[in-house]
């Protein structure tokens, strides 16, 4: 047979690693991506990447990095393909050392690891506090040696609108769009990779790049893609309100020893360094004694939430706690947590070497995404997914520094599955007509959104989408909220049709992209309400006061949302649980003492069980 | 106190042959906004002073927190990131221009396509043997790391090209940031297997002795990347090896 052919959509971690590995098979691979791949959202991973290497003595092991996994995502993962992945880490982390990553180095110039978010194990490989840019360079630079060989071909500022589907239901290719000419071309291929990143955009404002919209895993789900966990999405408790985007403030600060806090007196008006220690509440360190400031991520959003939105006790009675890091050492700060520190006071205008930063919480990540199997292939044969665009990995919440750690290794059990998938089949080449069509129905849509000249403006309703979504389906949820926002979701999707598109350009036009996109936002958007509707319990970052509890006997199960015309229609499959029997999440035990988890921390000396900077060098 | 609104002109460019055109926007201050979000407001209202409606404008942004390198413009004469150019800094009037050393794409858009190009010219990847498990890596002191780290943060924004008076129309230099990662690679234990490929495509015509040495470059670079260093010691590199070669080293 003819050399394999693959698409890889999403030039991120995922994609990336996925091309090399297909390259390095000698395969060759149409990399879309719409920003130059060295550009992609990746770039903005800050704090780590997890592997149990256990470099300081603490008895870390991969399976207790497999059991914090599983606990902290609240047991909704599958287990099987999060065992793989954890075991997978340390090779992970010493293959990416290989490429150059500049990590950062203990004295002796081994690999330096920190202490990250539900976990109390130094297990956080980090370069500075731009990990993720540091990672998706070198992954950008073996793609491009295989780019040099002319085994990669890439296009870039080009758009995948959705998977080509044979009458089999079988993917044959993606339709892609060139954003610039704006020119729609089929493209076959044996099989194909959505590597597309988050959805967050769907709320306007987070944490998110500006291309992170899922459209291209909308348009999956609407040709008949299944949708997992949707109702997941991460708030995470730390970003730097603005007005165009919410910048994440890392995780890493607090895992350098950054401390929350609010002051006692309500309405405090002296600046943070003048009101002392006494005076501060450092709630997470009160409440979560041996886990402190670095409780996972849901917790310690709700918290903020509470203490802010419910309590009022915001600095200032504003939306905003403080995120402490003026007691450490300047220079620690510079080598480890520099490159954040660089974000605040640019985008600020304030050292938070010398004064505390406020932060508050914002919408970082999806834990839901397209189905997979465990080779992680979509409900569409031939249609697979890897990265956050797809639900396997994280359960109901997920652990910091474990989202590098998914893209990657999901990109390698995607690329092995997708070469097998590919010489297992004998297929005749994807039929001319079939090509043809898909390309002229995107055409069709493209001209008509042209045309479209209704008085609402896409941006606006963009706008007003996110507003609305941020407020009802993101930390805490209430039915009443979440079916009044399913109702305005469709009638959102009914002024879609009376959009006035801005611009008539055939050039780079991208309020047409837009417009586009806002429709599968849309459709997004519902899937995720309806979700979070639909599940009557409490579950990681999945929380309504109403049904306060995990609820196992009905809710220990994966929602799967299947399109139809009227919106989504929900099913539960069970959660194979296989390896560890799930537990009640609790991270309130006191420090030292012995936690829900059976995993030998114990043994650990009170100094690293210390979620808080006491006793730390 | 600062005027309610600020006076954002943009210079337009429908296609790369198309003339360029200014139109001015008046848009509402808020705390803390950015050019980022001036542009934002635009396309939710793209009407100039005049009254006149036009097209929303056409720009590139992706991470909007200066770590993708993709919203660099040209903001009141100065090469920078539009994300991080807050506007309570950038006085009553913004002009917003293209870069002027890459061709326009539309409006604020450039193609910067021949930097990537140009990352295969100096081989920039480390050669690994192949990406199936084969441990840990070479171990690195901390010191080495902090040299390499800081000039890994090139973003291939552009800035330093766009302030580079030998990058123009009539040569063909690399520019700094090639140079600089070149040096990234050619001081990476394993890099430094494949170091003379890479001081052989800086002596090519193009290369680094096209360097004026205006040292504009490591002013304008937003990430502080020493590239003054970098092309200093690039230039010893490429000296010594092309003794080597003379000596048939």
């Amino acid at each position: 047979m003819a050399k394999p052919r693959f698409i890889v959509v999403g030039g991120g971690l995922a994609g990336l690693m996925a091309t090399v590995r297909l390259a390095e098979a000698g395969a060759e691979i149409d990399l879309i991506s719409f920003v130059p791949v060295k550009r992609s959202h990746s770039v903005c991973a800050q704090g780590g990447i997890n592997g149990a290497v256990n470099i300081k003595g603490e008895g870390d092991s991969p399976q207790i990095h497999f059991d914090d996994t599983v606990y902290g995502g609240d047991f909704l993962a599958n287990q099987p393909p999060v065992k793989g992945m954890c075991h997978a880490a340390p090779g992970i982390i010493y293959l990416l050392d290989r490429m150059g990553v500049p990590f950062n180095r203990t004295s002796e110039g081994l690999l330096d690891f920190r202490r990250f978010g539900g976990t109390l194990y130094n297990r956080t490989a980090f370069a500075g506090a731009t990990t993720g840019q540091q990672i998706l360079y070198a992954l950008d630079e073996q793609v491009r040696r295989h780019e040099a060989a002319g085994l990669v071909t890439k296009y870039e500022f080009w758009e995948c609108l959705g998977p080509i589907v044979d009458d089999r239901g079988e993917c044959r290719g993606v339709v892609a769009l060139d954003q610039t000419r704006m020119t729609v071309q089929a493209m076959a291929a044996d099989a194909v990779l959505l590597a597309t990143g988050g959805c967050g955009v769907i709320f306007g404002k987070s944490t998110l790049s500006t291309t992170c919209t899922g459209t291209a895993v909308s348009t999956a789900y609407q040709q008949g893609a299944a949708y997992s966990n949707g109702e997941f999405i991460q708030v995470h408790p730390t970003a730097i309100p603005g007005s165009d985007k919410l910048r994440l403030m890392s995780e890493s600060a607090r895992g350098e020893g950054g401390r929350v806090w609010v002051p006692r007196k309500e309405g405090d008006s002296r600046a943070p360094r003048g009101i002392p220690e006494a005076e501060r509440w450092y709630f997470l360190e009160e409440k979560y004694p041996r886990y402190g400031n670095l409780v996972p991520r849901d917790i310690a959003t709700r918290e903020i939430f509470d203490v802010c939105v419910s309590q009022k006790k915001g600095v200032g009675g504003e939306r905003a706690v403080y995120l402490d890091l003026t007691h450490l050492p300047r220079t620690t700060l510079d080598k480890k947590l520099g490159g954040i520190l660089e974000i605040y006071e640019k985008f600020v205008g304030v050292d938070p070497r010398d004064e505390p930063m406020k932060v508050f919480p914002a919408v970082h990540y999806s834990m839901g995404g397209l189905w997979v199997d465990f080779d992680q292939m979509s409900s569409i044969p031939g249609l697979f997914a890897a990265g956050e665009c797809e639900y396997q990995y994280h359960g109901a919440n997920r652990l910091g520094a474990n989202s590098l750690l998914s893209c990657i290794y999901g990109g390698q059990v995607a690329a092995a599955a997708m070469a097998k998938f590919a010489l297992g089949k004998e297929r005749p080449a994807a039929p001319a007509a079939l090509l043809e069509a898909e390309s002229r129905r995107w055409t069709e849509l493209q001209d008509k959104i042209l045309r479209m000249d209704g008085p609402e403006n896409p941006f606006t309703l963009w706008w007003e989408m996110g507003e609305m979504m941020t407020e009802n389906v993101t930390v805490v949820r209430d039915n009443k909220k979440l079916q009044a926002t399913d109702d305005r979701l469709r009638q959102m999707m009914e002024r879609w049709w009376r959009i006035g598109v801005p611009d008539q350009g055939r050039r780079a036009n991208q309020s047409v992209i837009f417009t586009r996109q806002l429709w599968n936002m849309l459709e997004l958007a519902r899937v995720i309400t309806v979700g979070a509707l639909r599940r009557n319990e409490s579950r990681g970052a999945h929380y309504k006061p109403e049904f306060p509890e995990r609820d196992d006997a009905n809710f220990l199960k994966t929602t799967r949302a299947v399109w139809s015309p009227e919106g989504p229609v929900l099913s539960y499959e069970p959660v194979d649980t296989s390896l560890i029997p799930p537990r009640k999440r609790v991270y309130t035990s006191p420090a030292g003492a012995g936690g829900s988890q059976e995993t030998g921390k114990d043994a650990l000396p009170s100094r690293q069980s210390q979620g808080t900077p006491a006793g730390r060098s | 106190m600062p005027s309610p609104a600020v006076r954002v002109r943009v210079r337009r460019q429908d296609a790369p042959d198309a003339p360029p055109r200014w139109e001015d926007f008046s848009v509402r201050r808020e705390p803390g906004m950015n050019v980022i979000y001036c542009l934002m407001q635009i396309q939710r209202s793209p009407v100039t002073v005049e009254g006149k409606r036009t097209t929303p404008v056409a720009w590139e942004a992706h991470c909007l927190e200066e770590v993708c390198g993709a919203c660099t413009m040209v903001i009141n004469g100065r090469v920078r990131q539009s994300c991080s150019a807050l506007v309570d800094h950038l006085g009553d009037t913004i002009e917003l221009t293209p870069m002027t050393k890459f061709p326009v794409v539309r409006d604020l858009i450039v193609d910067r396509s021949r930097m990537f190009d140009d990352l295969i010219k100096i081989r920039g990847w480390i050669p690994i043997q192949g990406t199936y498990d084969l441990g840990p890596g070479p171990r690195v002191p901390p010191a080495d790391q902090e040299v390499a780290y800081r000039l890994s943060t090139c973003m291939t924004c552009g800035c330093c090209l766009e302030v580079c008076p030998n990058v123009n129309a009539r040569s063909d230099f690399i520019g700094p940031a090639a140079i600089s990662l070149a040096r990234l690679y050619n001081t990476h234990p394993t890099g430094q297997a494949s170091a003379g490929e890479r001081l052989e495509a800086l002596m090519e015509p193009g290369g680094i002795s096209e360097c004026g040495n205006a040292q504009n470059c490591v002013r304008a670079c937003p990430k502080g990347i020493p590239l003054t260093d970098s092309i200093g010691a690039m230039g010893r590199s490429v000296t010594l090896h092309a003794f080597k070669k003379l000596l048939g080293g």
